[in-house]
């Protein structure tokens, strides 16, 4: 069941190969733009190379949210999976992992070969990949919470940035903090250990959240 | 089996319908009649559970529905007007994977069996999106040989289908209705079903 959600998300996926690589173009060109802006200045840009990487993976992440539900919605399948005998939770927690395979991980890949542009150390390069590997499946969890309550209005994809931006900002700051923390020579495993913590409690209520917005949404 | 209590229906500040009160034993048909926006969809789809009647209640086996939640949904086999297919899917995959969220996995042979018997064999490979309207409806259709559950909820399944179809899924619902399902659905179209008891409800 929960195998079957993954299966037919990545398969959706492979034949729309243009919506995910328009995602991970997106965050490649956004992340390029600064250091050709900003100019050659090593020390700046190591100063705000991981806020800038962080920012374009909410960016990329967000833009893909659309696209979650919204397409299901109209073509009838979310109306059958909201009659499915399973448990949503369980469906929408499947929805959410297909859309970290397909957006997240892409970017968590790209993430150290774009780190060089800005002249990132190898252990920050490391650092910066590991907290987006811990960090985006909970953008995609947050998100797909947006997504569930936006699904049907008009000019949904503006209210869905504004809903969930601001709920991203934790992970935000751990994300990049914990990058910073590593340039500057101090411990990083507190903020590794924080947005794991986030991760688990979006494991926990987020697919939960998600189902109970998809059932007031097709109402 | 089925028992809608005194229900009501009120969208933004219009009431659709009120005092509804019907109840379907097992091997009967429920046909909903209706003009155009008298709230026949509404009716329908809160009786699969997707939708909370304004007032009113209703039962399965004499539960309310709305504590059953999973078990009812295990019960049910909704076709709406929507037909629940991905275009970029096969027909085979969209099959199989619609079935397998309903909770009834089969294997590709019972899949093209199906498809064949809808009179799809031959196009079973083909990307959902390339198949005309009546095409469509039969992939969703199809769905009914495989998911075997004792309620079916069919809104307008005859749209968009030939001669041929109509009485394909006429045969269905006849089968249906003799091992002792239920069914309530909506159409313009005339349907002759001789086997069992037919129950009309007029929406105002």
């Amino acid at each position: 069941m929960f195998g079957w959600i993954i299966k037919r998300d990545l398969l959706l996926a492979m034949r729309r190969q243009s919506d995910v690589l328009t995602t991970l173009f997106f965050f490649i060109i956004v992340v390029s733009l600064f250091p050709l802006s900003v100019g050659p200045e090593m020390n700046m840009l190591r100063t705000m190379a991981p806020g800038v990487v962080w920012v374009a993976a909410l960016l990329a992440s967000m833009l893909s949210l659309g696209r979650m539900f919204s397409n299901d919605y109209l073509d009838g399948t979310l109306e059958q999976m909201l009659l499915s005998p399973q448990s949503l939770s369980l469906l929408v927690l499947g929805k959410a992992l297909a859309h970290w395979l397909v957006t997240g991980v892409p970017l968590v890949l790209m993430a150290p070969i774009l780190g060089i542009q800005y002249d990132l150390p190898a252990e920050a390069l490391y650092v910066l990949t590991t907290t987006l590997l811990l960090g985006t499946p909970v953008l995609s969890l947050i998100g797909s919470i947006g997504a569930a309550l936006t699904l049907g209005l008009r000019g949904g994809g503006v209210l869905v940035s504004l809903l969930v931006l601001p709920l991203y900002i934790p992970v935000l700051i751990f994300g990049a903090g914990a990058v910073e923390a590593n340039m500057a020579g101090v411990g990083f495993n507190a903020h590794l250990s924080l947005i794991g913590a986030f991760l688990l409690v979006s494991l926990v209520f987020a697919p939960w959240a998600t189902a109970s917005s998809l059932r007031v949404s097709l109402e | 089996m089925l028992q809608g209590i005194n229900l009501a229906c009120i969208r933004g500040d219009r009431e659709l319908f009120k005092n509804i009160n019907f109840s379907l034993e097992a091997g009967g048909l429920m046909q909903v009649h209706g003009p155009n926006g008298s709230g026949k969809t509404s009716l329908l789809r809160m009786l699969c559970g997707l939708s909370n009647p304004a007032a009113g209640e209703i039962h399965w086996c004499g539960t309310a529905i709305r504590s059953l939640d999973g078990d009812y949904f295990a019960a049910v086999t909704y076709i709406g007007h929507l037909s629940g297919t991905k275009d970029d899917l096969t027909v085979i995959e969209n099959l199989c994977i619609s079935s397998a969220l309903a909770g009834f996995e089969i294997s590709v042979d019972q899949a093209s069996e199906a498809l064949k018997y809808m009179g799809l064999s031959e196009r079973e490979s083909l990307p959902v999106k390339v198949l005309s309207q009546g095409q469509r409806r039969r992939v969703a259709l199809a769905r009914l040989l495989i998911c075997k559950t004792p309620l079916w909820i069919l809104d307008e399944p005859l749209v968009a289908l030939d001669v041929m179809a109509v009485k394909l899924i006429q045969g269905l619902l006849e089968q249906h209705l003799q091992q002792g399902g239920l069914v309530v659905m909506t159409t313009h179209q005339e349907i002759e079903i001789t086997t069992a008891p037919v129950m009309q409800l007029q929406l105002a």
